[in-house]
């Protein structure tokens, strides 16, 4: 599904601050990305979004080499992509239920498809209660919540989440997490950033250590 | 590959928690909202420009209208001078080449102006009261010519100077030459103005719409995160510069339309004044024809078009910049 052959990544001419990264995400997989503070992690993630560029090596994703791709390809190939940021991003106008909408009404799908949807989802993640409330009053935790549900709400084959976790508390983590487990087990691949060492012990999967640039897998 | 929700089942399972799906479709926020974009700056710097262009291309017309008119009349006239000369009588030589121009084919008529109606003629000149026997004051003759049909000037001339040898004619060439270039260059100047007009609106909507995609740049990031491609992206703000041109097209164009359907009443009111008198004869009426309001309209939508069309290539241009 995701392939990166001696991937290298600079910003302007700084410093190379991900180096010679070579490994697979195979379709159907799930794998916490860890590193310490500053590793990469969020960088690797914009790459593996094709919101960033490798400055060298070879990036292939779904099988299509990445710098041959044009804007409107890549628009195409987000569309099978959900990603968690850690600052949300959420539409301060559109209320928690449209904004876990949004992906569907880009692709162009009538209200009436995806309602029940949307609403179960919203339900799932605790939001029932704040499906007609606006971001700004939603608290972090919320904010996060609704970040996830829209991320995963059109059952992307690739999810990635960068701190998907952080501004919850554990009992809802857990339930976060079954959720990222699920949506596996029905054929997402799921990509974790996360340096929350109990999140990563709940679930026995394979783990990509960041550290100085370079990427340590243990199956 | 695609998976659809039938192959897949629900993606969670609430058990007693499912919730009451309700029936009604809710109404949806615009994705880009109305308030996100200064529109009433835009609206207004469109209805200027409308406007200008409208007051514009209505002078062009109405001048055009006007000359065109001036030019079959004066170019339908000819004017024979029968000039006094000592030993000769201007009277006779008058009544003689009024026969020969009426010989002539093509002309339809004959007007001899006599000597009361010359001396009114001088009068804003030489005063009331005035005795042509103590002036050399030549004796005027206006000819009209059937229209459409062009006359022998050259056999004209020989025919009224055999009559009278001290005759002259003049077929207003000159006239109706300077006429044509000075509505000539009336258009073309016109059509400056609304190229200058039509460049400054380009060039506001471009500013228009690049702070609106700078002041929404966040709605495009997750836009794009969710896999939207620019074309969608542009058709949203498109909506929105459409309809603020518009409202502006309207708007100036309507107040355009307005000022020449009143500006009929306006000549009026000043007509007997000098200056009213002097827009009378250069403009005639001062009304627009319905084919020049018509024009105004569709000048009006031609300029919400640019706005779109403007604004359209600002934002492909911008989505290119933002990731």
């Amino acid at each position: 599904m995701v392939r990166f052959e001696n991937v290298g990544l600079r910003y302007g001419l700084g410093p190379e601050i991900l180096r010679d990264l070579s490994f697979l995400i195979p379709a159907h997989s799930f794998q916490f990305l860890t590193g310490p503070s500053g590793a990469g992690k969020t960088s690797l993630l914009k790459l593996l979004f094709l919101s960033l560029r490798p400055t060298r090596g070879l990036v292939n994703l779904f099988g299509n080499d990445v710098s041959l791709l044009s804007k409107d390809q890549i628009a195409d190939l987000r569309k099978r992509i959900g990603i968690v940021l850690q600052d949300f991003r959420l539409l301060d106008h559109m209320t928690t239920y449209e904004n876990v909408a949004l992906p569907f009404r880009v692709m162009g799908r009538a209200e009436s498809s995806y309602r029940k949807e949307v609403i179960d989802l919203l339900k799932w993640v605790g939001l029932g209660e704040r499906m007609d409330a606006l971001p700004p009053i939603l608290s972090g935790g919320e904010k996060q919540r609704a970040a996830i549900a829209r991320a995963v709400i059109s059952r992307p084959q690739l999810l990635l989440a960068d701190e998907p976790t952080g501004n919850v508390d554990p009992t809802l983590g857990r339930r976060l997490l079954r959720l990222f487990i699920e949506l596996n087990k029905s054929g997402t691949a799921v990509v974790i950033a996360t340096h929350d060492m109990t999140l990563m012990d709940q679930y026995d999967a394979r783990r990509l250590v960041l550290h100085q640039g370079r990427l340590h897998i243990y199956e | 590959m695609s998976r659809t929700d039938h192959e897949l089942g629900p993606l969670v399972d609430l058990g007693t928690e499912r919730p009451q799906v309700p029936a009604r479709a809710r109404i949806m926020s615009p994705i880009v909202p109305r308030g996100s974009i200064s529109g009433s700056a835009l609206v207004a710097v469109v209805a200027i420009m409308t406007f200008l262009a409208s007051i514009t291309t209505g002078t062009v017309l109405l001048v055009s209208a006007s000359a065109a008119e001036w030019q079959s009349d004066v170019a339908s006239e000819i004017t024979i001078q029968v000039r006094p000369s000592p030993g000769r009588d201007l009277d006779r030589d008058s009544a003689a080449v009024a026969d020969a121009v009426r010989a002539q084919s093509g002309i339809v008529d004959v007007r001899q102006f006599t000597r009361e109606e010359s001396a009114k003629l001088l009068e804003p000149w030489l005063g009331s009261g005035l005795s042509l026997d103590e002036l050399p004051v030549p004796r005027v003759l206006v000819a009209r010519v059937q229209p459409g049909s062009a006359v022998d000037l050259e056999a004209l001339r020989r025919r009224v100077t055999q009559a009278g040898p001290t005759a002259s004619v003049d077929d207003h060439r000159a006239w109706i030459e300077r006429m044509r270039s000075m509505s000539g260059a009336t258009v073309v100047a016109g059509l400056g103005i609304l190229a200058l007009v039509i460049v400054a609106t380009i060039i506001s909507v471009s500013f228009a719409t690049r702070g609106a995609m700078a002041a929404n740049r966040p709605i495009v990031e997750v836009l794009h995160f969710v896999g939207a491609g620019d074309r969608y992206i542009a058709n949203r703000f498109l909506r929105h510069f459409l309809r603020l041109g518009l409202e502006g097209g309207v708007i100036g164009g309507g107040i355009a339309m307005l000022v020449f359907g009143f500006s009929e009443s306006i000549a009026n009111w000043f007509s007997g004044t000098p200056v009213g008198d002097q827009f009378a004869a250069l403009l005639g009426t001062f009304s627009l024809r319905p084919s020049g309001y018509l024009a105004l309209a569709v000048q009006a939508v031609a300029i919400a078009a640019i706005t779109a069309w403007a604004s359209r290539r600002t934002l492909f241009a911008t989505l290119n910049d933002i990731e």
